[in-house]
């Protein structure tokens, strides 16, 4: 069934291919660990089963042993921790230079998106706001200044592979770049009462050339 | 069976009675609340300076100034009452710890005092009600227009530690009750002074937190 | 053996007649003794485990059959299910109150409480608790705890409704749950229940320290006892966190002081930081005991040493040790600094050092063992084997990049119950039927021990196992009605037949329950030490007198001298005095010495 599958679904940002790499690096390895230990186990307990006259072994343990076994898993455990350091920090902290930036304001329970308007500036008079909608250029990194005026929402677009909670009283820096036009879902992933379950919005990813366009309609609209 | 239980001491070379071992244990968990309580202190501070007031604008130092030396000086007395019973001296415990109850009680009740005057001057840990003008512009004319100092997470985050310290305080005087009515009936003597020394112990403790929470919330 | 059985039959007859004595209420209600206050730790707990089973099953079914009548349920209240439908702030009240209970009114206390109580004196050889008022007081807290936090969900607005977890601003006022007096009462009762392990942790800490019996060595102590020490350092640190962080969430709740509230410059990650530099000593509260349970398991019914004893209990402290360091990994996707989420990934990677020398010194006890598969080692069995899951899936977690994607999906939801019920719930009910003969002198029937093993174990598996891909296709935890997504829905006849398992894996509870009812009353008589074990508290009869010990025990060895080649037989109690030195002299008719071992 493929519902379940050990593989990720598709991802549709650039740092998406990373993350999902790293992912299935650790599959790897504790699907490995797991193989082997619980195989194991089950040997032992039928090898070791108990049968008239067997009597256990007398050992209190095998110092060799143990080293090999704490210093081959704290090798790998951080090992693990140091090679995702740089996709990490790649993002959560590197905005790239040129990004289209947005406001993303979580409420109970909808997403309101404020966009710069033609001059690509925000906090300018051609800001308009839509609801549940976000819409951006694909092959453009866009960063999102995160904030929300109640409680804590998380912000959710398990396509792009980005989640972020975003803070009242705070506003968060997200930044993700699309990798095909489409349509994703933005879901709420940080329970936020009762209509948590439908906070849900639309990510529309435009080809950057059609952009404009939809820009332009979409400034009409707010206009009228 | 519970006191003998309580009195046992199985491992040869033990020194540390239970009683005293059980407080000390105590104690450290104390650490930890008061701990939290500092941290999330810290944490508001230097998040949010603008909340914060300069020492001496609202709160009035040299008044607990002076209710920190009485703090000190019960410290003092108990360190008294217990070298009474480790002398034997039953009329010198009594009076040692009725001291320290006094200034004990003196002591919340100053802090009292000060809770009444400091909301009444609008310094409250209610965030919506709070507006603090500083103790310049309480009595000044025109008091009502004057400018508030600090803001909610002052008066939420000074009530809450002294609030938790004075309640330790309180506790500290009912368990001295306690002790000095066991001690009017000759519960204790050089043999079996358990009780008077894990009060002691409590009772150092509290005094020494305050000296902490006097320096940080009034003098920095 | 001979010598202890005589001592113990000794024991009886002194104490034979003095246990009838004590008035009802003094022996069953308000008793100080440590082994009633197990009992009552225990029957507690297990009414509680039931209540949290039964709200997850509700919540199962809101899941499996979204907005669908439960059946036969339409008498509940139009404020929680009208005509048997949950509404969604029902929903939330199942969610935050499935957790509560399960963590802190099942597991912590029969981890804690029951096992604690139990097994300090008993394995250290002490009379009792260093206070066994204090004890006594320990249990009546906890009662009125639980009352108050059951008593949320008649309350107007319903039981608390923010998560286990209770995260700021959404639960530090009632304008955004609709819930007030509910989170209110869950606060009140979480402080309450503080004062109740921390009387715990003080006792426990200094029994272990000051009422050893005589030749108990800290390296001669039970490795659950080593775990249960440990466990309690960590409530006695732990719990005043928390207990400060709850005042002051209650403060906000109630007089509208603004601690965690940011509309008034409260700091609402503040609340994440406190709970969770509690939260995360609390998994280890919740999974240490667990392991020392089933370590003591294993060895016996392996009838071998432990592997690595020295490592094992240097594991616990360092797990005790690197749990204060990790908390942040909760947090990752908070808005924390990411430099901060880096070193909190390399702690939380570290700490997987300890527990994979615990897995592998587990396997190590095995090899080469006699190993017998009865109840209780089908129970610790299957901790290890699903402790290796839990701690595998964990990994996954750890990596800051990763947890991206599944922090707040379903994968946690299924690392979280591999851990606490593949983990802790079966290392309990290895506990219990392990030493249910100790506590009540009878046998539990390993026959219907054995079905409730087997299908507990097959749905267990079946119910959590897919919530890890559930998790992987992005579905969020906490979702009252995941059809609302769209692509959430190909998920629909999965999150159905969990539903039903989970269902099933309620009710085979009751065999559990069946059983221990039946055996408490028609059991099999067990005798002092049933599984031939070498611990102290298989030395006294079963259930043990009032007082434990005739006399003072005096430790030889340690706790895990099993198979020893100088003992005929395969286990060398504790407190069985060595053979002499030099030759057959006069004790040697007394001792029991084993044949064929001589100077």
């Amino acid at each position: 069934m493929d519902v379940l599958s050990w593989l990720l679904p598709e991802s549709f940002s650039t740092f998406g291919r990373d993350i999902d790499r790293l992912y299935y690096v650790i599959l790897w390895i504790t699907g490995v660990v797991f193989v082997l230990t619980e195989g194991l186990l089950v040997w032992i307990l039928v090898r070791y089963r108990h049968r008239e006259g067997r009597r256990a072994a007398h050992i209190h343990g095998h110092r060799t042993l143990e080293m090999v076994w704490t210093t081959v898993t704290g090798v790998i455990v951080l090992g693990l921790a140091v090679a995702s350091t740089g996709v990490w920090h790649h993002v959560k902290r590197d905005v790239p230079a040129g990004a289209m930036e947005v406001i993303v304001t979580a409420k109970q329970y909808e997403w309101n998106v404020t966009y710069p308007g033609p001059d690509g500036l925000l906090g300018t008079d051609d800001d308009f706001t839509r609801r549940n909608a976000l819409d951006v250029p694909d092959a453009r990194p866009v960063l999102v200044h995160l904030r929300s005026e109640d409680v804590i929402h998380s912000f959710f677009l398990p396509e792009l592979r980005v989640k972020q909670d975003a803070l009242p009283g705070k506003s968060i820096r997200v930044w993700f770049e699309a990798t095909r036009p489409g349509t994703y879902v933005i879901g709420c992933a940080e329970l936020c009462g009762l209509g948590h379950y439908r906070m849900q919005g639309q990510l529309t990813v435009h080809a950057a050339a059609d952009y404009q366009d939809w820009m332009q309609a979409a400034l009409a609209e707010a206009d009228q | 069976m519970s006191t003998a239980a309580a009195g046992r001491l199985p491992m040869p070379g033990m020194k540390v009675y239970n009683l005293k071992l059980g407080m000390w244990i105590f104690l450290l968990s104390e650490v930890m609340f008061f701990t939290g309580l500092i941290g999330s202190y810290i944490i508001l501070r230097f998040a949010h300076p603008e909340h914060f007031a300069a020492p001496g604008v609202v709160l009035n130092v040299p008044l607990t100034a002076f209710n920190t030396f009485v703090l000190i000086c019960s410290s003092v007395t108990m360190v008294k009452a217990f070298a009474a019973v480790e002398q034997g001296d039953q009329k010198g415990l009594q009076r040692w710890l009725l001291a320290t109850i006094a200034l004990g009680t003196f002591f919340v009740g100053v802090q009292a005092v000060e809770y009444s005057v400091l909301s009444s001057e609008g310094f409250v840990p209610m965030a919506e009600l709070y507006h603090a003008v500083g103790r310049g512009a309480v009595h000044a004319e025109g008091a009502a227009e004057a400018a508030v100092v600090g803001g909610p997470l002052y008066g939420a985050t000074f009530y809450a530690m002294t609030g938790f310290h004075g309640a330790h305080v309180s506790i500290g005087v009912l368990c001295l009750l306690y002790v000095y009515w066991r001690a009017r009936k000759g519960k204790y003597s050089a043999a079996s002074l358990g009780g008077v020394e894990i009060m002691g112990l409590y009772w150092h403790f509290v005094d020494l937190v305050w000296i902490l929470l006097f320096t940080i919330v009034y003098l920095i | 053996m001979s010598t202890s059985e005589a001592a113990v039959q000794a024991h009886l007859h002194e104490h034979g007649g003095h246990d009838h004595e004590e008035p009802f209420l003094r022996k069953y209600i308000f008793c100080t003794d440590h082994k009633m206050i197990a009992r009552q730790f225990l029957f507690m707990s297990l009414f509680f485990l039931l209540v949290g089973g039964l709200l997850a099953a509700m919540m199962r079914w809101q899941l499996g059959f979204p907005s669908q009548p439960m059946p036969g349920a339409g008498g509940f209240p139009d404020t929680m299910a009208p005509g048997g439908i949950v509404l969604p702030e029902f929903y939330n009240s199942l969610v935050t109150m499935h957790g509560t209970i399960m963590i802190f009114f099942a597991i912590m206390p029969l981890l804690v409480g029951l096992f604690g109580n139990l097994l300090i004196p008993l394995q250290i050889g002490a009379p009792d608790m260093a206070f066994p008022r204090l004890n006594m007081a320990s249990f009546w807290i906890a009662v009125p705890a639980g009352l108050l936090m059951l008593s949320s969900f008649f309350v107007e607005g319903g039981a608390a409704g923010a998560g286990w977890t209770s995260y700021a601003p959404l639960s530090a006022s009632g304008e955004w749950t609709g819930v007030y007096l509910g989170q209110q009462l869950w606060l009140v009762s979480l402080i309450v229940l503080g004062f109740s392990s921390l009387a715990g942790a003080v006792n426990y800490i200094t029994t272990i320290i000051s009422m050893r019996a005589p030749g108990m060595t800290w390296f001669r102590l039970p490795l659950s006892t080593w775990a249960l020490f440990i466990t309690a350092i960590l409530v006695l640190l732990a719990i005043p966190i928390l207990t400060g962080a709850l005042i002051m969430l209650l403060f906000d709740q109630t007089i509208g002081t603004g601690f965690f509230r940011p509309e008034v410059g409260g700091e609402p990650i503040l609340w994440q930081h406190l709970f969770w530099f509690f939260g995360h000593p609390e998994v280890y509260i919740l999974i240490l005991p667990a392991m020392g349970i089933t370590s003591d398991v294993l060895a016996n019914r392996a009838r071998k040493p432990i592997f690595g004893y020295h490592a094992m209990v240097l594991a616990i402290i360092a797990i005790a040790f690197l749990g204060w360091i990790v908390w942040g990994h909760h947090m990752f996707q908070s808005g924390m600094n990411p430099l901060l989420g880096t070193s909190f990934m390399i702690s939380t990677m570290a700490i997987a050092v300890p527990s994979a020398i615990k897995t592998f010194n587990w396997l190590g006890t095995l090899w080469h063992g006699d190993i017998h598969l009865d109840v209780p080692m089908l129970h610790a069995l299957s901790f290890v084997s699903m402790f290796i899951i839990g701690g595998l899936s964990g990994i996954f977690m750890a990596n800051t990049p990763v947890d991206m994607y599944i922090h707040d999906t379903y994968f946690i939801v299924a690392h979280i119950h591999y851990v606490l019920f593949g983990g802790s719930l079966f290392a309990i009910f290895a506990g219990i039927t392990f030493w249910f003969p100790k506590m009540f002198g009878r046998m539990m029937h390993e026959g219907v021990g054995k079905v409730h093993f087997v299908l507990t174990f097959i749905l267990y598996n079946i119910v959590f196992f897919p919530m890890h891909n559930l998790g992987l296709r992005g579905m969020m935890r906490r979702l009252y009605d995941p059809t609302q997504y769209e692509y959430l829905q190909p998920l629909q006849p999965m999150n159905e037949f969990i539903s039903i398992a989970a269902f099933g894996l309620v009710t085979v509870q009751f065999l559990f329950a069946g059983n221990f009812v039946w055996s408490l009353f028609r059991g099999r008589t067990a005798g002092p030490n049933p599984w031939k074990s070498n611990t102290l508290e298989w030395s006294v009869p079963s259930p043990p007198p009032h007082g434990n010990f005739d006399g003072m025990p005096v430790v030889y060895r340690g706790p895990y001298e099993y198979s020893h080649p100088d003992a005929a037989e395969d286990y060398w109690p504790q407190n069985q005095p060595p053979p002499p030195e030099v030759g057959p002299g006069p004790e040697v008719a007394l001792s029991p010495a084993p044949e064929g071992v001589g100077p």
